[in-house]
């Protein structure tokens, strides 16, 4: 199958003039950032809602002399992240790999890598919900509106009714953000811990949606504000003294793990690429 | 064999393709040809065509037998398919009027111009299991037909006028709400309020479930919409672009075999006082009779204004499209450990704060 692809599909897939409208798209995204730009997002190979908004970005971008890295929950080797670098592969002759200082381009779904992310890459987040305001308006033509207004009454109140209710903000993942004072945009589900990396990064951030047919971006330098109360301020996840117990790292996100025949709980970087280095400098004195 | 999404996932994907295969064709005594598959299961390649949005039998066959009769899965295929194809041509206006009939009915009046012709259909057969389909010879019944329907002959040309048209002609028709432009929904973003000609493409290559569920919940009693069909008909027309030396002609490249059902419904006071009937209209690619009465059903009610579901053109033109439904339903099988991780920090920190406030206010 996925030899019989790159002789009878074109080059990244996708015809020619559908990269060029992507790339048009992503150029309007950038110039406004957090502003969702629709587009008309192609079917793809992969399940819609399953990566797909990222999967077309980073085929309308990629050329030969690119080097991919694809992950998911932070992992190289998540099957979903698997299939996704092995579709790209069948139908490019781009290079992967897992090390992120490595990749010019890199795909994620959930995740943000520790390392921070340079000029010369460009990290893609595949997004499911692409509206922040979808939690308190269910209606598209509304929620355009109510950007267009800027009126953010609503979220705020329902952060405020959080507070009210339980006490703090009840929102874990894919925390709403202000993008450079103007819009309020969805990370994707990355972690609480992730989302300042986005503010004033040396890289690009490209977030494609797919099934809701939308692409935004948050440029270079552009200032990225988690949205919060003097109060009541912004948190990231907590890992209280809880170490990696593959690489020993303290200052990485976590994922829990159980050990199934002794029911122990133990902890290990979520970013597996980033964990792999360490290990390996740790055990080369 | 245990699989973690976490790691192993390359080899288990190639093992989970490998066990597909062996799933498909372990039980087999040949594999499935799929011409016998677009030649015998007509109403299933049929549907995949409409929900996948790709006129192509041959290819849907191949996307049935590929999909192992899953019909989400082979529309999926076709769609897929369907983004690396390159627009080359846009096809003049088809009028379903010259269509080549096989079927055409109307529930409106029993006596229409040409006469109602019942076609292939097993709306009035006995929904019996036949059990001389287990051993059936496809020549001997062929022969056999073939003296019962002398003269049967699927290319004689019949063409009937519309019943729309005589209903036009007498003065009792609202005109089509025009459209504007011609908005391409492969092309662009859907805005709201749609455009006319985009909602009728979406519900065109809707899901035939989704539809039919939707258009049931407006006619059951969420609206009082009970609509008549004025004309079903199914037949062959023909594709044509203009000639790209000399536009003044045409150039065939081929049939299309579609469905098409106008329904009528209450009618309507318009802003200038006007009191008439509406149209509503479906159609499909292939013989998808059912889909395309819903789709007339749908189209019409988002026309009307209410407060139902079925009226909502969000709720029902995002809503019905196969391949986004199952996709976004279906991506709940991927990891959600961060996420889910998230979820599980901001718990702990609710119940820490629960738990204090309890220490701190004692009962009274």
């Amino acid at each position: 199958m996925q030899a019989h692809l790159k002789q009878t599909y074109n080059y990244a897939f996708l015809d020619e003039g559908s990269k060029k409208e992507i790339r048009r798209t992503t150029l309007k995204a950038v110039a406004i950032p957090g502003y969702q730009v629709p587009f008309a997002s192609r079917e793809m190979p992969i399940g819609r809602g399953w990566g797909t908004g990222g999967l077309q970005l980073t085929l309308s971008l990629i050329g030969d002399q690119d080097c991919l890295k694809v992950i998911d929950q932070g992992n190289d080797d998540s099957v979903n992240a698997v299939s996704i670098k092995k579709l790209v592969q069948s139908c490019t002759e781009a290079e992967v790999t897992t090390d992120s200082e490595r990749a010019t381009l890199i795909q994620t779904r959930h995740r943000i890598p520790e390392v921070p992310i340079r000029a010369d890459q460009i990290l893609i987040f595949q997004v499911p919900l692409p509206e922040p305001l979808r939690m308190v308006e269910a209606k598209e033509r509304k929620t355009k509106q109510l950007h267009a207004e800027m009126d953010y009454s609503g979220i705020w109140l329902r952060l405020y009714e959080d507070i009210v209710k339980w006490g703090k903000i009840s929102i874990g993942a894919d925390y709403p953000a202000l993008a450079h004072k103007r819009y309020i945009f969805a990370p994707s589900p990355i972690p609480r811990y992730d989302l300042p990396k986005l503010n004033r990064a040396d890289g690009l951030f490209l977030f494609g949606a797919g099934r809701e047919k939308k692409i935004y971006a948050i440029p270079p330098y552009t200032d990225v504000e988690p949205l919060a109360f003097d109060d009541y301020p912004f948190e990231v996840e907590h890992f209280d003294g809880c170490t990696c117990r593959l690489c020993g790292s303290n200052d990485t996100f976590l994922d829990e793990i159980f050990d199934e025949t002794t029911g122990q709980k133990f902890y290990q970087c979520s970013d597996t690429g980033n964990c792999q280095k360490r290990q390996e400098k740790r055990h080369t004195p | 064999m245990g699989y973690v999404a976490v790691t192993g996932g390359q080899k288990a994907i190639e093992a989970a393709d490998r066990i597909n295969q062996w799933y498909r064709i372990k039980d087999a005594a040949h594999s499935l040809e799929t011409i016998e598959i677009e030649k015998q299961l007509r109403h299933l390649t049929d549907r995949v065509m409409s929900e996948g949005g790709l006129y192509a039998s041959e290819y849907a066959a191949l996307a049935i037998k590929q999909a192992e009769g899953d019909l989400c899965e082979a529309a999926f295929l076709m769609r897929a398919y369907r983004s690396t194809l390159e627009r080359t041509y846009e096809s003049e206006i088809i009028d379903p009027g010259q269509m080549r009939v096989i079927r055409r009915i109307s529930s409106a009046f029993k006596d229409i111009p040409g006469g109602q012709m019942l076609g292939p259909t097993m709306d009035y057969t006995h929904r019996l299991l036949n059990f001389t389909l287990e051993n059936e010879q496809a020549h001997v019944l062929q022969e056999l037909l073939k003296e019962q329907i002398p003269e049967f002959d699927t290319n004689q040309t019949l063409s009937f006028p519309k019943v729309a048209g005589l209903l036009r002609e007498q003065g009792l028709l609202f005109p089509p709400k025009s459209s504007g432009a011609l908005f391409d929904i492969t092309r662009d973003k859907l805005t709201f309020p749609a455009p006319r000609s985009a909602k009728l493409q979406i519900l065109a290559r809707g899901e035939t479930g989704a539809m039919t569920a939707l258009a049931y919940s407006s006619m059951r009693g969420h609206t009082t919409n009970h609509p008549t069909v004025g004309e079903l008909r199914v037949g062959y027309v023909e594709v044509t672009i203009a000639y790209p030396f000399d536009s003044s002609e045409s150039l065939c490249l081929g049939e299309l075999m579609l469905t098409e059902v106008e329904t009528i419904n209450a009618f309507e006071r318009d802003d200038q006082g006007d009191v008439k009937l509406r149209l509503g209209y479906g159609l499909t690619f292939g013989q998808n009779e059912t889909k395309a009465i819903a789709m007339a059903i749908l189209e019409q009610g988002l026309e009307t204004k209410g407060e139902t579901p079925s009226q909502d053109e969000e709720f029902v033109l995002l809503h019905v499209d196969s391949i986004e439904a199952n996709g976004f339903v279906s991506h709940l099988k991927l990891p959600h450990y961060i996420t889910f991780q998230s979820k599980l920090d901001v718990l702990r920190q609710t119940q820490k704060l629960a738990e204090s406030e309890k220490t701190e206010t004692p009962k009274e």
